[in-house]
């Protein structure tokens, strides 16, 4: 390792194209969404305007997928804030038969691919003769949302030592104070990232979205249509820069809080 | 001895395997009771079953006249220091301190004062401010104690509190646990694996050895008269001899102790060989053979000491010999 810490040339070089390679076409559905030029991706844009902005805002359908995907996002996240608790709670907290295949069989559909969910609940949906509503493509989503906040979570849970929660006990507190007192406060931040990722996680999804929803269209499958069917071709784009928006933030924030929260918690060594 | 807790035959088994066998124990008020024992003896999950963490699978547990099966440990008059201090991360020094009296409702200011008459008390004044990550071990240690004792628990739960701590500070803390046991007259139950910490804190000892209670007594009754030689050897590191040889020597069959410092070399006695000596400081322990018995005698290392090899005579005076009822 040289001790002036730079890097060659050709390294430079690598790292610049590889960024740009990642982070040019996002640019460029950016630039999109203020061009004049309707029906083609034409380059350079013939002139610059802002009228897909309001075009976008003028468009039911727009609204319609933006609201689906926000509710389905905001109900897979509860959903998996409880049931991901709980199980994280369980496995870390208590032995029993089993335990590792549990702690598996939760993390797997993530491990597995999408499509693989997505066939596998369609084909579940359509034995147990349920109707393709809200209700699937939440179902659908929280498969992979309990495991983002139960991955965070059981981090989390293992540093909270039992006899806490004993001694919190032992000091008069009930299993709800000590929830609310002693155990909350510490996976807290934890919570809140894995809520934060597994609402991004959901808000972006087409695969199992696909599989599980009838005739209702999320964000994502309402842009992936758009491209299909060329007209006001700019207001996808628009919607586009919301939904990276709307997904980088929450990460971002999870991002900084678990970080913060690795430092408070490491803390208590 | 009023009564504060009373194990009736209490046994408890964790699925095929028995922690805690029939045990029969009464502690008394006031009283610096330690539970001694090898790890896996049963002892703290005694202590547990006091703080109501695990219940008892047969028998019956009471805590100062009131019935514990059934009682969640939040309802019990008792407290735990735990061995890890178990203090929460999230909170400060203080909060720490006031959590049980915050529980109970108690407005801010007055258990902050409460808590900070509890650290005065445990003499970490002016630590409130902390952090429990930002105090050495010994301090957590007494931040724990002030937690337990600041709500007034009639008894005090002690899991090997001293356990973590190097030992100048065990010694100090050793100390500091009896004066402030006999300062506030509380019911100290403490659990620990060193003999001597038992029989220099305690003002009784039950020794454990596999889930039962071998023997119960003040501190120098186990160092002279033990019951079983499990207790002779644990307790005392006496020599502990087989019934046919204390037959040969004091002429009744039964298992028989004899204390170490007790054995003299001189002109007198049985004939015997040194075959091991170990310099202790102010003593020096000597492994004997006397007549094919192995017997260990502790001299004071300031008088004359044979060497190994050298052939001595070993006495003891008869009452020394201690015969135990009790069998293996």
């Amino acid at each position: 390792m040289r001790s002036d810490g730079r890097a060659p040339l050709w390294l430079k070089i690598a790292a610049a194209g590889t960024l740009l390679f990642l982070h040019l076409p996002i640019l460029l559905i950016f630039v999109y969404a203020f061009t004049t030029e309707e029906r083609t991706y034409q380059w350079p844009p013939p002139g610059f305007t802002l009228r897909w902005f309001g075009a976008a805002w003028e468009r039911p359908d727009v609204w319609e997928a933006l609201t689906l995907s926000v509710k389905v996002a905001a109900i897979s996240t509860a959903i998996a804030l409880v049931l991901g608790t709980l199980c994280a709670a369980a496995i870390s907290r208590s032995r029993f038969f089993g335990r590792e295949a549990v702690s598996l069989l939760v993390i797997l559909p993530i491990a597995l691919p999408g499509i693989i969910t997505g066939i596998a609940m369609r084909s579940a949906f359509s034995i147990a003769d349920i109707p393709f509503s809200t209700l699937t493509i939440v179902l659908g989503h929280a498969t992979f949302c309990v495991v983002v906040v139960y991955n965070n979570a059981v981090a989390r849970f293992r540093r909270l030592s039992g006899s806490m929660i004993e001694a919190s006990m032992d000091l008069g507190a009930n299993g709800f104070q000590t929830f609310r007192y002693v155990i909350l406060p510490n996976i807290g931040t934890a919570l809140l990232a894995g809520g934060m990722l597994a609402f991004a996680l959901s808000f972006d999804e087409v695969i199992v979205t696909t599989f599980t929803a009838g005739q209702q269209q999320t964000l994502p499958i309402w842009m992936l249509e758009e491209l299909v069917r060329p007209r006001q071709r700019p207001v996808t784009n628009v919607v586009a820069m919301i939904v990276v928006l709307v997904t980088f933030l929450p990460i971002l924030a999870a991002y900084y809080l678990t970080r913060d929260g690795d430092h408070v918690a490491g803390g208590g060594k | 001895m009023k009564p504060a807790i009373t194990f009736s035959a209490v046994s408890k088994r964790f699925g095929e395997a028995v922690a805690v066998d029939g045990v029969d124990l009464v502690i008394g008020e006031g009283e610096f009771f330690a539970m001694l024992g090898p790890s896996g003896s049963g002892k703290t999950t005694c202590l547990r079953l006091i703080a109501g963490f695990e219940q008892p699978t047969t028998g019956h547990i009471e805590i100062f006249g009131e019935t514990a099966e059934g009682t969640p440990p939040w309802r019990r008059a008792v407290n735990t220091v735990f061995q890890d201090y178990a203090l929460f991360p999230h909170l400060s020094v203080l909060d720490n301190v006031a959590y049980g009296l915050m529980i109970r409702g108690m407005a801010k200011r007055e258990r902050h004062a409460k808590a900070e008459e509890a650290l005065a008390l445990v003499r970490l004044a002016g630590f409130g401010g902390r952090r429990p990550a930002q105090l050495s071990g010994g301090q957590r240690q007494r931040v724990a104690l002030a937690r337990a004792l600041v709500g007034e628990p009639k008894a005090l739960l002690l899991d090997e509190p001293l356990g973590a701590l190097d030992l100048k500070l065990r010694e100090e803390m050793q100390e500091e646990l009896t004066a402030l046991q006999r300062q506030l007259g509380l019911t100290f139950v403490f659990v620990t694996h060193d003999q001597g910490e038992a029989l220099s804190m305690a003002d009784r000892v039950a020794v454990f050895s596999e889930g039962r209670v071998m023997q119960v007594g003040a501190p120098e009754e186990l160092w002279r008269r033990p019951a079983s030689p499990f207790v002779a050897r644990f307790v005392g590191g006496s020599n502990v001899l087989e019934p046919d040889a204390a037959e040969l020597l004091a002429g009744r069959r039964a298992f028989a102790s004899l204390r170490p410092e007790a054995v003299r070399i001189g002109a007198e006695g049985r004939p015997a060989r040194v075959t091991g000596a170990s310099f202790l400081g102010g003593q020096v322990r000597l492994t004997l053979d006397v007549e094919g018995l192995r017997i260990v005698a502790l001299l004071p290392s300031s008088g004359p000491v044979p060497a190994v090899g050298d052939a001595v005579r070993a006495d003891w005076s008869a009452g020394d010999l201690h015969l135990m009822e009790g069998g293996e």
